[in-house]
Formats: C-alpha cells, sequence, structure tokens
C-alpha cells in the first residue's frame, strides 16, 4: 500500500480496467431479493474471484420489508437489517449506499450512478424492486400524503402523526392494512378505503373478506369499501384536511397514506431499450436472463417467464438463487418457471392465509366451506371434480395452512369437510405433517421439502431442530412452519431410535416442567417424598443430588401458598436442599465469604439509606461495588457476620435482597418522566411495584427485569426476561430477553397496557414460564424452544387460550400476599439464627482462613492463605478401606 | 369426666454424640441434633484443621476435611450432599465437584482425595452407628 499515490475511486476504476482484472459483477438494488443475490454469489465462492458492486438508493443495507410494520412494535431499523454483521466486508463487496444507478450503457457495458461513477460490468443484474402505485387523485401531492414502503416513509409518517388524530389509508390489501394497523398504533383514527368489494380483494374471497372486515371492525377500524378516493383538500398551508370518495362523502383526515399496490421499477431498463412487459416489468427468460444475455433482473422489477410479476419474497429469492446460479456457472441448472403464492400473514393479529386456486377458477370445482361470524373464523377449501384439494382461503384460525398447503393438488386422506372443521365439532385429530409425501414442501421461505428435513436426520445426523433449522434454512424464515418441523424432526429422530433422556437428573426421569406437574397435582410437600415416590427405581431412598434438590426445592416454594405449605426456605426439610447461597440467604464467594445485596426496589434510594450501607461496609470492612441491578453490593462477610449485618440493614428499613437464587433478581428503570424531559410514563414508581411484587418469587432460572419510561429505552428493559417500556398510551410488554453470552433482545408480547392489564399479563407470564420451563432455563431459551414460541405464549397469556389465565393469576395473588422478608424472619427465630456459625462446636469462632489484603483502599481475599499447602493428596492404596 | 393415667416423662433423654477417629482417638464434634439431615456443618479438630460433618437421611454421618482443593476454600461443608449408586457424596457448592463421603475421592477428578474420617454416634457408652473411613 502506497501512502504517496492517493487515488480517488474514479481513478481506482479507470486503472483495473486498464489491467483488465477480475470479472465485475453489478448488482443494482439492495433490497431482500439483492441480498439474497449476493449470499447466493458468496454461497458459490464467486465473490472471491468476482469484483461485485452494488448501487442501492436507500441509506441503510438490505432490511426486511416484510416485517417493516414492526418497527411500530418497537424494532429498530437495525433490527430490521438482514445483512450479518461483517458480511459485506467478508466478502469484498463494494456497497454504495445512497448512491442509486441513473444510466445504463449497454453497448458500452457500464452504468453510471448519481454520484458520477461508472462501473464496466460483466454482469448486470437488475433488483430494482416495485414502487408504490398512487392513484390519479387531485390533491394526492398535498403535506400529509404517504406511501408505505421504506423505512424512511415510516419515519415520515411516525413524525407527522404527532399530535394529529385522524388518517385515511387507501387500499385494504395486505400493505394498507399493515399501514392501517401503524397508524391505529400512533393512535389515530384510522379509515380504510377499498375501491374492490372486500378487504385483501387478491387473496380472499366474498366470505374471507366479510370475515376479515368484521374482525378489523372490532378493532375499531373504520372500512370503507366499494369507493375510490376522489379528491384530497387541503387547508391554506398545503396540509391535508379531509378526503372526498367517489360515492360523495367526505372524511376529515390529517394524514393520507397510498397503498393501492405497487408497480414494477423497470424505468432504468426502459431507458436503456431492454424489453419490458405490456403492463410493466423486465421481461426475463427461465434464466432470469433479459432481451440482453448480460443483463438480469431479479424480484418485484421482473416479469417473469411464465408471464407474472411476483409481489412476494420467496418468487423473489428463487430468482435471485436462479441469477446467481447462471452467472456463477453459465449453466443455470434449474430455472425460474413461476411461484407459488400462497400466503398465510397475521394482519392486525388477524390469521390470514391464501393457496392454490384459492378463488375457484378451475373447471367444475366444489367450495367446502366453514363459517362462524361469532369468532370471525372463515374456512374455505377448493376442491376439484376428481377430490383433489386445489387451494383454499383461511380467515381468522390458519393454523392448518402448514398441513393444507403441501396437500395441494392431491386427493387428502381425510375428507375436506374434516379439514375444516374446528377440532372438537366432529374432526379427527388434526392430520399431522407425518401424513405428507416426501416432495411437501414444508418451509415455503427456503423451498425445503418434508424428504429434505427427513434426509437432514437420517443423512446428515442432525439430532435437534435448531440443527436442522441449520442445515436445511427450513424454519429460519416467517417461521410458520416451525411446528410442523419440530413433529417431522421428532418423528424421524424416533423413527431411527434416538431416545434422549430428558430426565432432570439421575435421580428422576421427569423434567423439571413434568415434575412441577407431579407436585402440583398431588400437592407433594417434601423432598423425600417425591424421590421416593417417583424418582429413578435406583435413586429411591436415597440422597438425591446437588441437582435436583434445589430444582425440586424451588417448584415447592413457588407452589408453597398453593399447596397451603410453608414457603420459608430455610423450614424443615426445604433448608437440606437449598444451595448454599439460598441456605446463608447470601451469595458465596470464592474465599468462603459471602456477599450481601441490599434490596433497593428500581434503583431508588433515600440519602439515609445510602449513608447506612455506607456504615455498615465500613463498621464490618466490606468491599462495595454498584452492581449492574442498580443496587450496591457489600463483599466480603463471613457466616457468622451475616445475622449481625442484617439486623443493621432490617433496623434501617432495608430487606437483604435475592442476588443469588433462581428467583427475581432486580427491576432496574431510567428516572422517567417525573424528572426526564423525554419520559411519559412514571417508569420508577412502576419498576419499585413490579420489584416489590415478584421479590421472593422462585423459578427455574433467576429472573431479571426492566422499566424504560420511554421509547429511549435508558432501562435496557428489552435485555431482560420481562421488560416494561412506556409509551404515550400505557406500557408495552417485552419477554424473553437476555444478556450475558447469549444476548438476546426481548419480542413484544402486548402493547398499551395500563397498569392493571400489564401487571396482570406478567403474572400470567411467570407463572406459565414457572410452570413449563426446564430446570436453569432462562425465559429466552424457554421461548424459543417452546412448542409455537412466543405466539403460543401470546395466546395462553394473553389471549388465555388455555383457560388457564385465572388459575396463574390466582397462583401470582397467593405469592405475594404469601411473601415474607426472609431476612427479618430469620433474625426473629433463634433455633434459625445457630446456623450461622463458623463452627459447630466453636459458635463463636470466625474462620481463619477468610482474611483480607487492602487493594485500591478496599479489601480483597487474601488468596495466599487457601493456596496454603498443596493438595493433600493420597494414594488411592493407601486411603483406609472397609 | 375421666382421664387416664399420664405416663411419665422418660428421663431426660440421653444426647447422641457425633465423634470422629482423630490420630486413632475418638473426638465429639456435636450432638447429633446439631445436624439437619442432608446438610453439612463445618467442625474445628484440636490441631486447628477443618472437617465437614455430614448427615444423610438415614441418620448416617460422614466426615471429610473441609477444604475444596480446586478453589482452596474451606467449604465443602456447605455443599449438597447426595447419593449415586448407593454411595453418599459431597457436591462443592463452589465449582461443584462431587467427593465421596467414605473414602473422600473426588468422582469428577480421579487424582484428587481429601481426607476422609471415620465417625460414629454414641448415646452415653452405647454406640449407636459406626461409618469407617
Amino acid at each position: 500500500m502506497s501512502a504517496s499515490n492517493p487515488r480517488t475511486a474514479e481513478h481506482a476504476e479507470n486503472a483495473e480496467h486498464a489491467e483488465n482484472a477480475a470479472p465485475t459483477i453489478v448488482l443494482v438494488g439492495h433490497g431482500m431479493v439483492g441480498q439474497r443475490f449476493l449470499e447466493a454469489l458468496a454461497e458459490r465462492k464467486v465473490t472471491e474471484t468476482a469484483r461485485v458492486v452494488v448501487f442501492c438508493e436507500e441509506p441503510r443495507p438490505a432490511y426486511d420489508r416484510v416485517q417493516l410494520t414492526s418497527y411500530f412494535s418497537g424494532r429498530t431499523p437495525d433490527e430490521l437489517s438482514l445483512v450479518e454483521e461483517g458480511f459485506i466486508a467478508r466478502h469484498g463487496i463494494e456497497l454504495r449506499l445512497g448512491d442509486p444507478a441513473q444510466v445504463i450503457d449497454r453497448d458500452a457495458r457500464t452504468v453510471t450512478s448519481q454520484s458520477g461513477l461508472t462501473v464496466t460490468y460483466d454482469a448486470l443484474v437488475l433488483a430494482t424492486g416495485s414502487y408504490p402505485f398512487v392513484p390519479p387523485v387531485p390533491g394526492k401531492d398535498s403535506d400529509g400524503c404517504f406511501v408505505y414502503r421504506t423505512v424512511e416513509d415510516l419515519l415520515a409518517i411516525e413524525e407527522y402523526a404527532t399530535n394529529r388524530s385522524s388518517g385515511v389509508v387507501v387500499g385494504g390489501g395486505l400493505l394498507g392494512l399493515e399501514a392501517a394497523g401503524a397508524l391505529k398504533g400512533l393512535g389515530l383514527t384510522t379509515h380504510i378505503v377499498e375501491f374492490n368489494p372486500r378487504l385483501m380483494a387478491i387473496q380472499v374471497d366474498e366470505g374471507g373478506g366479510a370475515a376479515l372486515r368484521r374482525t378489523v371492525e372490532d378493532m375499531g377500524l373504520i372500512v370503507h369499501t366499494g369507493v375510490g378516493g376522489k379528491e384530497i383538500t387541503a387547508d391554506g398551508d398545503g396540509a391535508v384536511t379531509a378526503m372526498t370518495l367517489s360515492d360523495g362523502s367526505s372524511i376529515d383526515t390529517d394524514l393520507v397514506i397510498f397503498s393501492a399496490g405497487v408497480r414494477p421499477r423497470d424505468q432504468l431498463a426502459r431507458d436503456c431499450g431492454l424489453d419490458v412487459g405490456e403492463r410493466g416489468g423486465i421481461a426475463v427468460d427461465e434464466t432470469c436472463r433479459t432481451s440482453d444475455p448480460a443483463v438480469y433482473a431479479i424480484g418485484e422489477c421482473a416479469l417473469a417467464a411464465d408471464g407474472r410479476v411476483y409481489g412476494l419474497v420467496a418468487p423473489g429469492y428463487e430468482m435471485a438463487q436462479v441469477a446467481a446460479e447462471a452467472i456463477a456457472d453459465n449453466t443455470a441448472t434449474s430455472g425460474f418457471r413461476g411461484a407459488d403464492t400462497s400466503t398465510k400473514l397475521k394482519l392486525l393479529g388477524v390469521d390470514v392465509a391464501s393457496f392454490g386456486d384459492a378463488h375457484g377458477t378451475a373447471d367444475g370445482c366444489l367450495d367446502v366451506v366453514y363459517s362462524d361470524s361469532r369468532t370471525g373464523v372463515y374456512k374455505k377449501l377448493v376442491v376439484g371434480a376428481d377430490g383433489a384439494l386445489l387451494g383454499g382461503v383461511l380467515v381468522g384460525d390458519a393454523e392448518a395452512y402448514g398441513m393444507l398447503r403441501p396437500l395441494t393438488g392431491s386427493v387428502p386422506p381425510v375428507s375436506p369437510e374434516q379439514l375444516v372443521l374446528p377440532a372438537g365439532l366432529g374432526a379427527p385429530a388434526a392430520l399431522g405433517p407425518s401424513a405428507l409425501p416426501d416432495e411437501a414442501v414444508i418451509c415455503n421461505c427456503h423451498n425445503v421439502t418434508k424428504g429434505a428435513i427427513r434426509s437432514a436426520v437420517t443423512d446428515h445426523h442432525c439430532t435437534s431442530v435448531p440443527e436442522v433449522k441449520k442445515c436445511t434454512k427450513a424454519g429460519t424464515g416467517c417461521g410458520s412452519c416451525v411446528k410442523a418441523l419440530t413433529s417431522l424432526v421428532n418423528d424421524e429422530l424416533e423413527a431411527g431410535g434416538v431416545s434422549v433422556d430428558k430426565g432432570l437428573c439421575g435421580c428422576f426421569a421427569y423434567t423439571r416442567a413434568e415434575l412441577y406437574e407431579i407436585v402440583r397435582t398431588l400437592r407433594i410437600t417434601t423432598y423425600a417424598q417425591l424421590l421416593d415416590s417417583h424418582g429413578r427405581a435406583e435413586a429411591r431412598e436415597g440422597d438425591g443430588c446437588e441437582v435436583c434438590k434445589p430444582a425440586v426445592a424451588s417448584i415447592i416454594a413457588s407452589l408453597a401458598p398453593t399447596l397451603g405449605a410453608s414457603g420459608y426456605v430455610l423450614d424443615g426439610e426445604q433448608a437440606a436442599l437449598q444451595d448454599t447461597n439460598d441456605h446463608f440467604l447470601a451469595n458465596l464467594q470464592r474465599n468462603g465469604s459471602y456477599s450481601i445485596v441490599p434490596r433497593i426496589p428500581g434503583g431508588e434510594i433515600t440519602p439515609e439509606k445510602l449513608i447506612v450501607i455506607g456504615e455498615v461496609a465500613r463498621d464490618f470492612g466490606l468491599y462495595t461495588k454498584i452492581t449492574g441491578g442498580q443496587r450496591i453490593d457489600l463483599f466480603g462477610a463471613r457466616v457468622d457476620q451475616l445475622p449481625l449485618i442484617w439486623t443493621r440493614l432490617v433496623d434501617a428499613g432495608f430487606e437483604s435482597g435475592h442476588a443469588y437464587g433462581k428467583a427475581l433478581r432486580t427491576v432496574k428503570s431510567c428516572v422517567g418522566q417525573t424528572w426526564c424531559r423525554y419520559g411519559v410514563q412514571d417508569s420508577v414508581r412502576m419498576a419499585i411495584d413490579l420489584e416489590l411484587r415478584y421479590r421472593g418469587l422462585r423459578s427455574p432460572h433467576k429472573l431479571k427485569s426492566a422499566v424504560s419510561g420511554c421509547a429511549r429505552e435508558c432501562a435496557e428493559a428489552r435485555g431482560k426476561d420481562f421488560g416494561v417500556i412506556a409509551t404515550s398510551n400505557g406500557w408495552n410488554l417485552y419477554v424473553g430477553g437476555n444478556g450475558g453470552a447469549d444476548p438476546r433482545h426481548a419480542d413484544l408480547l402486548a402493547q398499551d397496557l395500563d397498569d392493571k392489564e400489564l401487571i396482570r399479563l406478567i403474572d400470567r407470564f411467570l407463572m406459565f414460564y414457572i410452570r413449563t420451563a426446564d430446570r436453569l432455563e432462562r425465559t429466552s431459551a424457554w421461548l424459543e424452544r417452546i412448542e409455537g414460541g412466543l405466539d403460543h405464549v401470546r395466546e395462553v397469556v394473553v389471549e388465555d387460550s388455555l383457560g388457564l389465565g385465572a388459575e396463574l393469576e390466582a397462583m401470582m395473588a397467593d405469592h405475594v400476599t404469601g411473601y415474607r422478608d426472609e431476612w427479618a424472619e430469620t433474625l426473629g427465630d433463634p433455633e434459625r439464627l445457630r446456623r450461622f456459625v463458623s463452627f459447630v462446636n466453636a459458635p463463636g469462632a470466625p474462620d481463619p482462613t477468610v482474611k483480607f489484603v487492602p487493594e485500591r483502599d478496599q479489601v480483597k481475599p487474601d488468596l495466599t492463605i487457601l493456596s496454603g499447602p498443596t493438595l493433600p493428596v493420597r494414594t488411592l492404596e493407601g486411603t483406609a478401606s472397609r | 369426666m375421666t382421664m387416664a393415667p399420664m405416663t411419665p416423662m422418660a428421663a431426660e433423654r440421653t444426647a447422641v454424640r457425633v465423634e470422629l477417629l482423630v490420630d486413632q482417638r475418638w473426638f465429639t464434634v456435636c450432638e447429633l441434633t446439631d445436624l439437619t439431615p442432608g446438610r453439612g456443618v463445618a467442625a474445628l479438630l484440636p490441631d486447628g484443621a477443618q472437617v465437614a460433618v455430614f448427615p444423610d437421611r438415614s441418620g448416617r454421618v460422614y466426615a471429610i476435611a473441609n477444604r475444596d482443593p480446586f478453589t482452596g476454600a474451606y467449604v465443602l461443608s456447605r455443599g449438597l450432599l447426595g447419593s449415586a449408586g448407593g454411595r453418599p457424596f459431597v457436591a462443592s457448592p463452589l465449582l461443584k465437584q462431587r467427593f465421596d463421603l467414605e473414602t473422600g475421592r473426588c468422582l469428577d477428578d480421579e487424582g484428587v482425595v481429601v481426607q476422609a474420617y471415620a465417625t460414629r454416634t454414641r448415646a452415653g457408652s452405647d454406640e449407636v452407628s459406626a461409618q469407617v473411613a
């Protein structure tokens, strides 16, 4: 590298071409399909030899446009990114953000960008996507008129909607409903104007549209169908004030979003004379080549060989693969001949799916319909004259989609009416994925067949769902197939004779969740009783082990209020089951001393209490450190000092806190609305309420929480097991977050809750987790593992699908009323205090091995005492034997 | 109302002592009632050495050195007691290695052994039970 020869990009460009270096591939457009194309190039190692230049109009790399609306439920633009960190740099790709391609010169084989960069290509790939269609309504360019396509559009809508009260969405299709949901979420009175006689006219039929409309209206949205926008009125400043409809009526509105469909973005291709379709779209053949063999077009901008423009991401991905293959090998082995446009979506919380010949256009086909307007469920199957399933529409309950879509084209093994009737209405047990043929596509996003999944287990020796996901990519797209995937993998593993012992430990063949159910239903209150009745044969009447003892102690402790057993963790047999931290109610440190972490709910503390902590630390010579959970940790206490320290703390109004144990640790908070100029709720009060409510709750693993007073999220609530973020309407509840070695952002469970609803949902969530999680399984891992994932948890917790809500709430209520300060109780009982001695035969004597030396004006453990004589190793032969 | 004659309270029950064999001599560390089945205690020996003493659920008592050889900390008495294959063990509270309570042998690292002590429990001069180390 020569520093004396600085060259501009343009100069470098010319130099490289003079040298006639590596072949150059130019990609125009870095959207979802463009990124997939780059990945496909990298997989084929094309990036190692070719230069790859990408022109991208948007200021950010490819992101998940399908999930765009999740921005409004708290996902940041960064989280929507589809580009794995380091991907661009690792493959030496030149990504030019905010620099769209402007001119293509096919004779010279060059592309020139807005910034003036000209690149000569060997292969050019157009992935320019589509643009929103804005109907020619007078006034459509007024302030307050938007489209719904990019992150930038959303940011602009969000800003404009602040302090405004109503909005109109033009278009009642898929994107229109998403946009309407977003406006409603922003607190606007929201109207949907759809020209067709029903919502989602492309995907659903009349009956489905009616069911959908009822549900959407129940949510408070106002639906106008069969009408179009005629004119938009603006005020003197040019800002939208109203919209007149084609039937003459008028809606007062501050904001209009056009979401009336998209058009292929083919202008670049038109300008350089490539063939385009009559109704738009860059014409391509089965290998995605345009009328110029050096130029390809993929995704929504392409008019595929079957004469259709595909507006879905899965066909776009397929085209990206085909084009990459054609460029890499110059002989495409596969081709794009058209794609399945089946879709399953959750719009405004409603499941909507359509697949195959959803509108029944085939000759002689018949419908089988199930409709229940009370619950907003509508299901229609289209069946051919020969009994084959041709397609269908599902609204309100699309559970069967994963099974029905792969069956399309074949005669189902059970009658069609059994396929649409809800379980329990004479329908047989749901048709499992085992009934599907090997060719059936299970993962539509990645086009993975049942056969490929089976082969991942049998040929590639995957032994778990995560391994199969990694091996086949199945289930890593929209995730709707994970349930079917899990069932297939388990079936295959079982068939292969692989049996995994899911038992808790050598003493119990049951999982923690199973033991929880056993303890709960049989009302077992002691460990010995459980071990002798439900332990493995060889473990019964024994002493158990260090794995199951604390786990069972925790189960009994969390159920104690319900079972009427003592919740005090040091009572009776419970005393012998606890890890040392729970036994001594403090944290064991490496030299055998303990640390004490007084509870400071929400991190709020008075000066007087701060002084007490300082005095206690000084008087007992303790090392002090601020923790990550907004508390103060006091290190270096001997066992016999613990009660003395607690006494001082209890007298000052503290309780010592759970900084150990599988229980709630802290609820962090930011300072919130009271002081912060951005805050919209009192996050400190909520954090204190939550910490006091859930303190002492024994769970499968530790629980952490935080409350942020606004969307800036200073309390880092999304890194917690349950996190709460204030909105102007209440609280958003996030679950399953984690920091540490395996970080995970929490998922949104419910939004805009009032205090009461928030607490009710957290009560249910925690109790459901405690009931069903494995030992030492954090909520993040639990959420990933549990069948149905977040959706299932939401159904149980928010929608109460199992009817458990009241029971879970009652159990939490028992916990809250049964809570006692374990430290104060210990201090009040001389019998319990007897345990806090260093030596049973010298109660007053301190342990001489717990010593400290100075460091940075405080103390640290003196480890030289412990390193002492080396291991007292005796040879086994020398051991006295019986 | 008639009452059955009360049985006179048995004479003050004789305390059951827990004894360890130290240098060929039985040394009393505590009374059995000082112990909680399944939970250890630490005791000081006459030479200042520390032992960890554990009663199992049937009342048998075991004793091994209190020092955890993996960390040097004197904490084995605070580990959890268990049994595997009929043999009692304690799991260190720090890094969870298991030690056989009859032999002192570490079950997770073959070369490591801590001192094990023979124990017995006695009421008056009667032996109640004995564990040989």
